[in-house]
Formats: structure tokens, C-alpha cells, sequence
């Protein structure tokens, strides 16, 4: 069995438009993107059912032989999916647009403060423990929160403790 | 045996299918829809316990509206869609309760109870439909159900972050979907079926390279839901954002459909491992690259989202090891991560709504403020990072050990790659620790009230994590003798059809018309793709 020239083609240039529709920033175009690639998924199920032939109802009497029935099932389930998911999207789409007046998709904010942070070679937040501001044991010990004491040798022993570094421990704005 | 109890498999997808038209009809009562999604929810629970004692018998089979297996569709509860529906059963109604008393204390803030109901009984159902599906095309009406509601879930309240995380999310889901879709296409023109079984038997008939590319189509799809490795780069963008109780549920069992379906279909449809060196290799990759992740963050919400795709790395390495053993510790470490992932992101929900940030920049002294939330947190998260005696650990000594049997180079690769992974894990667990519950906060935390009816459930979830390390014998045991039915293959195969052809449908007259067909077809089928 060879499949139809006719579908096969088409279903390549669904593939095509769709992936390069996909590959857009644009949510609208995406999802037309998606209607594209879920069409041509179709109509390939369609393909993988075999030529088209009499109605697949027992019964009716027919020398020809039948439409293999189940791919249709499939495709009329994968239509149904597509369209609520096609309504939800579109949804989303719009309520983008009333957001941030376009549907663009948007970069993960703190993925980049991570990423810029990473390549300035700082920490994501600042520790304790790791900070090695200088200071002897002794000096240590005498600024060291105790815990017996409700935090109490912290509020006495202020001015002790150094100042703050600032050059890199620079926390960025708005954090 | 399987006469007496098959009602019983179909009950984890109707009950909340039904309870969630229920809910929705209900939309001005919400005391009522609370008690409908909350009692459904209970049962599912118990119907899914008993059948993880049936189905250790053997699998049991229901088909749907009697049609006969390769025509109708067929539910299979065996042992490991069992194990794994009891446990995501326990941690979907925990997060439930979690999230009524969440919804009582917050209100509409949280989420439009309305809406939050049936959806989530939507999503319970989905999920419960992939696991116990016997039937490839019916995995992926399970999938889109599931990720139906998940998109619903994701985006609740449609605030600008959410909208942002959504979209991500959704678009990636989508063409995940459309790739599976395609996958069952090409498989239905190789071999001319959809049912489980009948594909296992068919599937080694053909062309090995044909089968190949069908194999890798199916890895592909499975692995973006799954987010392993090169396929995961959606996922920490797209789960902090949502609220507390759905990033917990998402985090416990979306990826874990995924890992379950390729669990599924490289045992039962292709086995022999034709891509085992190179699922080493993925997993391997995925867990370093996911601990790595999780390193470098700040905020303890997407932490624990890159440490749960690393942890996805060792489930996919006691699948790529492709021995009963490697599949014992996978499906054990499965069953342990879920329990884990999710008590973890409900603790810090709970930690969000104590200190009003999950930013470990603003966080600190938690331990002394809340000491309860403070063993939440540490016993999970010791968990998590395997250390002895918990399941976590458990779960990687018997990886470990599979991985030393298996004895390749690249099954010792992973070996330390799982030890470094592990050791990273606990050090990005630690630091999260350190900092949030015991070092000063910069400024003072606000301290809010967190009601007991949240902790009760997070609580809970730590209880049953511990009884997965208490119960760990017997629980490893079922685990073995369920990667044992997956090796043989040939008693999930007889469940469905007994006779190598049909299922035990009560269609009479077609079906004895067919056999006749049948015995003819089988064989012109099986050449088409050939």
C-alpha cells in the first residue's frame, strides 16, 4: 500500500508552515502554528488508516472493501482536543494583550537576574557563613548570636561588627 | 479473581470524571463542591489501595463497554500502574486538603473555588486514565486531560506572571501532545493497532529500523512531559509561578506520567534496549545539569524545580539500565520521589505564607520561629538528598547497586554521576537550610498565622514519606516482582488478550466474526510497515 502523493505532500507543507509559525514570538502566530501542525497530524493518522474504501458499517453489503474506521475515531478525538486547547490558547492570547497591550512571549525575569549574576560571578544571596569579612575568632565570638540569649548579644554589640561589605556583596535594584 | 474485582479499575478515572460535572453544576455552593471533591478524592484513594493488593495477583483488565480488546479499549491495573496510582492518589488528596484550608483562609485570593474544584478533579482523573490505560491512543486522551486542567491550574487568576509561565508552559505541552500524536500515527500505519498488548506483539515483528524511529518518536514526546535533559528547560521557568498546593501536585506526578509511560513502552513495546546507551547517557546529563540549576538559585521554589528534573535523571537511569534490578530501584524511586517533590514545595508553601517570600535572600530564622516547619522542611529535604536511613537513600543504593551490576563503562559513569548528584543535591538543600532556618533575615519576616489545616496534610505527606523508608522491604519487594512482570512481558500481554487475539469482550457476534477475519488480517497487517 503507498499512500496518497496528494495527502502526503500536503501534510509536509502543514509540518512546515506550522514549525516556522511555531518558532515565532508572536502567541497568535503560535497558535496558528498549532492549528497547522494538529491539521497535518490528522490528516497523517488519515494516511496510516490505509486507502479509503466502503463505509465500515456491518450490515451494509459491499463487495468493495472498508474504510479502516478507528484512525477516523482517532482523528475526530485529536479535533475535539485541538479545538478546546485552540480556545484556551486563544484566551491566553488576549488576556496578554489586555496585560501588556501585545502576546508576545516573555523572558523569565529571574532567570535571567540569575544568569547575569552568574556571569559577574556573585552570589544569588548572601550567606553567612560564607562571608569571610576578616575577622579573628576571637572577634567572632564576640559578635556571635547567641541563641540562649534571644538574639540579645546582637542588639548590644552593634558598632562591633564591621560595616557591611559593599563592593561584592552589591545586591542589584528592586530585589 | 479478576471476575470479582475489575469494577473496581475503571473507578480511579469515573469517580472524579463524575464528581468534577458535579462540582462544576454546584458552582454556587461551595461548601457542597468541597465535600463532593473531598469525598471523591477519599475513595479514590481507597479504590486504588485495593487495587494495589488485586493486582499484585496479576493484572487486572476491564473492557470498556465490553468491546474486545485490539477493537475496544482496555484498562490494565497491574502492579506498577497500581503502585503508582495509590501513591499519587494519597499525595492528590493531601495537596487537596492542603489547598480547602489555603481556599478557607485566603478565599477568592487564592483561587476561584469554582473553578479550582472540578478542574483539579479533571486533572486527578487524567491522571489515573494515563496510568491505568492499556491502550496507546487512550494514553494520550489521558495525557490531554490531565494537561486540560494543568493549563487551567497554571494560570489561575491570569496575573501577568502567571500568563507568562502559562504560556511557556502550555505551548511546550501542546507540542509534546502533537509530537505523541504524530508517534501514534506512525506507529498505527507500521503496525495497524493502538492496543498495548497487541503492540508488544506485533512491534518485534518489524523492520528494526522502523521500529527505531517509532522508539525514539514515543522517547521524545515522553521526555518533554517528563523533562529530562535537553526537553527540560520549561519546566523551572514554568512551575514557581503557580500557586503553592498546584506547583506540589504538578511537581509530584505530571513528570511522573511521563517517566510512567516510558517506563511503560520501553518494557512492554520495545524491548531488547536498543536505546539504552544513549538514555544513559540523557540521564546522566539530566541530573547534572538539573542539580547544577538548582545550585545557583535563590529562591527555594525554583530550587526545588531544577533538584526535581535532576531526580528525574535517576529514574531514567534505572530505566536505561534495562535489568529487572535497574527497573525495581526506578519504580521504588519513583514512588519515593513523588511523595518527596511534593511534601517539599507544600512546605514551602506553607514557608511563603509564613515569611511572605520564598526569595532566600529575604528568608532566615525560621527555625526558631516555626520549629514544626522547620522539621518539615528538614526531614523531606534530607530525603531528597539521600541520606541514610530515609527512602531517598534507599532508592539510590538500589540504583547504585543495578548500576555496579550492570557493570558498563557507562552504567559506572552514572554510578558517580548519581554520587556527585546526590552530594549536590545536599549541598543545595543545606544551603537553602541554613540560610532560610537558621541565619538572621535582613529584615524582619512578617510572621503570619499558617492554620493548622495546612501543616496537618504537609505533615501527613512527611509521614507517608517516612513510612515509604519503615515499609521499604515490603514495598521493594512489590517493586521487584513488579519490574519482574515487566521483564516477562507475557503476563500483561495474556491479561488483555488471552488467546494472542482478542480480549474477553462480550461484542459476540463481531467478535466471532473477526476471529475468523482476524486470523486472516493479522499477518497482511503486520506487513504494511515492514
Amino acid at each position: 500500500m503507498s499512500p496518497n502523493i496528494v495527502f502526503v505532500v500536503t501534510i509536509g507543507v502543514l509540518f512546515t508552515v506550522g514549525v516556522y509559525l511555531v518558532l515565532e514570538r508572536s502567541l497568535t502566530r503560535i497558535l496558528l502554528g498549532i492549528v497547522l501542525l494538529s491539521n497535518g497530524t490528522n490528516l497523517l493518522i488519515l494516511v496510516a488508516g490505509g486507502a479509503a474504501g466502503a463505509p465500515p458499517l456491518i450490515g451494509v453489503a459491499s463487495d468493495r472493501p472498508m474504510s479502516d474506521p478507528l484512525p477516523q475515531a482517532l482523528i475526530l478525538t485529536a479535533i475535539v482536543i485541538t479545538l478546546g486547547l485552540t480556545a484556551f490558547l486563544l484566551a491566553m492570547a488576549y488576556r496578554s494583550w489586555q496585560l501588556h497591550r501585545h502576546d508576545e512571549v516573555q523572558d523569565d525575569v529571574e532567570d535571567r537576574r540569575i544568569v547575569r549574576l552568574a556571569a559577574r560571578d556573585e552570589r544569588a544571596f548572601e550567606d553567612d557563613d560564607t562571608e569571610s569579612d576578616g575577622e579573628t575568632l576571637d572577634e567572632e565570638a564576640a559578635t556571635a548570636r547567641d541563641e540562649m540569649d534571644e538574639g540579645g548579644a546582637f542588639d548590644e554589640a552593634p558598632s562591633e561588627r564591621p560595616p557591611p561589605r559593599t563592593d561584592h556583596t552589591h545586591r542589584e535594584e528592586g530585589r | 479473581m479478576t471476575d470479582d474485582w475489575s469494577w473496581l479499575v475503571p473507578l480511579p478515572v469515573v469517580l472524579p470524571l463524575s464528581a468534577a460535572g458535579l462540582a462544576l453544576a454546584l458552582y454556587r455552593r461551595p461548601r457542597l463542591q468541597r465535600i463532593v471533591t473531598l469525598v471523591t478524592l477519599t475513595l479514590v484513594a481507597i479504590v486504588s489501595a485495593a487495587l494495589l493488593v488485586i493486582a499484585d495477583a496479576g493484572p487486572v483488565v476491564v473492557e470498556v463497554g465490553d468491546w474486545a480488546a485490539p477493537v475496544g479499549i482496555s484498562l490494565v491495573a497491574d502492579r506498577l500502574s497500581a503502585l503508582m496510582l495509590t501513591v499519587s492518589s494519597v499525595v492528590i488528596l493531601c495537596v487537596l486538603i492542603y489547598s480547602l484550608a489555603q481556599g478557607r483562609e485566603d478565599g477568592e485570593r487564592f483561587a476561584p473555588i469554582s473553578i479550582f474544584h472540578p478542574t483539579y478533579l479533571v486533572l486527578s482523573a487524567g491522571v489515573a486514565n494515563a496510568f491505568l490505560s492499556g491502550d496507546l491512543f487512550n494514553i494520550y486522551v489521558g495525557f490531554e486531560i490531565l494537561l486540560a486542567a494543568s493549563y487551567v491550574l497554571i494560570t489561575l487568576s491570569g496575573t501577568m506572571e502567571r500568563i507568562r509561565a502559562g504560556t511557556i508552559y502550555v505551548v511546550v505541552a501542546i507540542l509534546s501532545s502533537v509530537l505523541f500524536l504524530v508517534a501514534i500515527a506512525a506507529i498505527y500505519a507500521a503496525v495497524g493497532t493502538v492496543n498495548l498488548a497487541q503492540l508488544a506483539i506485533r512491534l518485534p515483528e518489524i523492520d528494526p529500523g522502523v521500529r527505531l524511529v517509532l522508539q525514539s518518536m514515543l522517547l521524545l514526546a515522553f521526555g518533554i512531559k517528563a523533562a529530562v535533559f535537553p526537553l527540560s528547560s520549561w519546566l523551572p521557568d514554568s512551575y514557581p509561578t503557580a500557586p503553592a498546593p498546584v506547583t506540589a501536585v504538578f511537581a509530584g506526578l505530571l513528570t511522573k506520567v511521563g517517566v510512567y509511560a516510558i517506563i511503560r513502552t520501553q518494557t512492554l513495546l520495545f524491548p531488547g534496549g536498543a536505546l539504552d546507551d544513549i538514555l544513559l547517557w540523557v540521564a546522566l546529563a539530566t541530573m547534572l545539569v538539573g542539580i547544577l540549576g538548582a545550585v545557583a538559585q535563590d529562591d527555594v521554589k525554583r530550587l526545588l524545580s531544577f533538584t526535581l528534573v535532576s531526580h528525574i535523571g535517576y529514574m531514567m537511569f534505572g530505566i536505561a539500565l534495562g535489568s529487572v534490578h535497574g527497573w525495581t530501584a526506578a519504580i521504588y524511586y519513583v514512588a519515593h520521589h513523588i511523595t518527596v517533590q511534593t511534601a517539599l514545595f507544600l512546605v514551602v508553601g506553607l514557608v511563603e505564607r509564613f515569611g511572605g517570600t520564598t526569595s532566600l535572600d529575604r528568608l532566615g530564622g525560621l527555625a526558631k520561629m516555626t520549629p514544626v516547619l522547620a522539621v518539615l522542611f528538614f526531614v523531606p529535604a534530607m530525603n531528597l538528598g539521600g541520606i541514610p536511613p530515609f527512602s531517598g537513600f534507599l532508592g539510590k543504593v538500589g540504583l547504585l547497586e543495578a548500576g555496579v551490576e550492570v557493570g558498563t563503562p557507562v552504567a559506572y559513569a552514572l554510578v558517580a554521576g548519581s554520587v556527585v548528584t546526590s552530594l549536590l543535591t545536599l549541598y543545595a538543600l543545606i544551603k537553602a537550610w541554613n540560610k532560610a532556618f537558621w541565619q538572621s533575615p535582613p529584615e524582619e519576616l512578617p510572621a503570619n498565622r499558617v492554620p493548622v489545616m495546612m501543616v496537618a496534610p504537609t505533615a501527613a505527606l512527611v509521614v507517608f514519606s517516612l513510612a515509604l523508608t519503615v515499609f521499604a522491604g515490603p514495598l521493594y519487594a512489590y517493586t521487584g516482582r513488579a519490574a519482574q512482570t515487566l521483564q516477562s512481558r507475557w503476563p500483561y500481554i495474556e491479561a488483555v488478550l488471552p488467546d494472542g487475539q482478542r480480549g474477553e469482550g462480550e461484542s459476540q457476534r463481531a467478535a466471532d466474526d473477526a476471529t475468523e477475519d482476524a486470523t486472516e488480517d493479522a499477518p497482511q497487517d503486520a506487513e504494511v510497515g515492514g
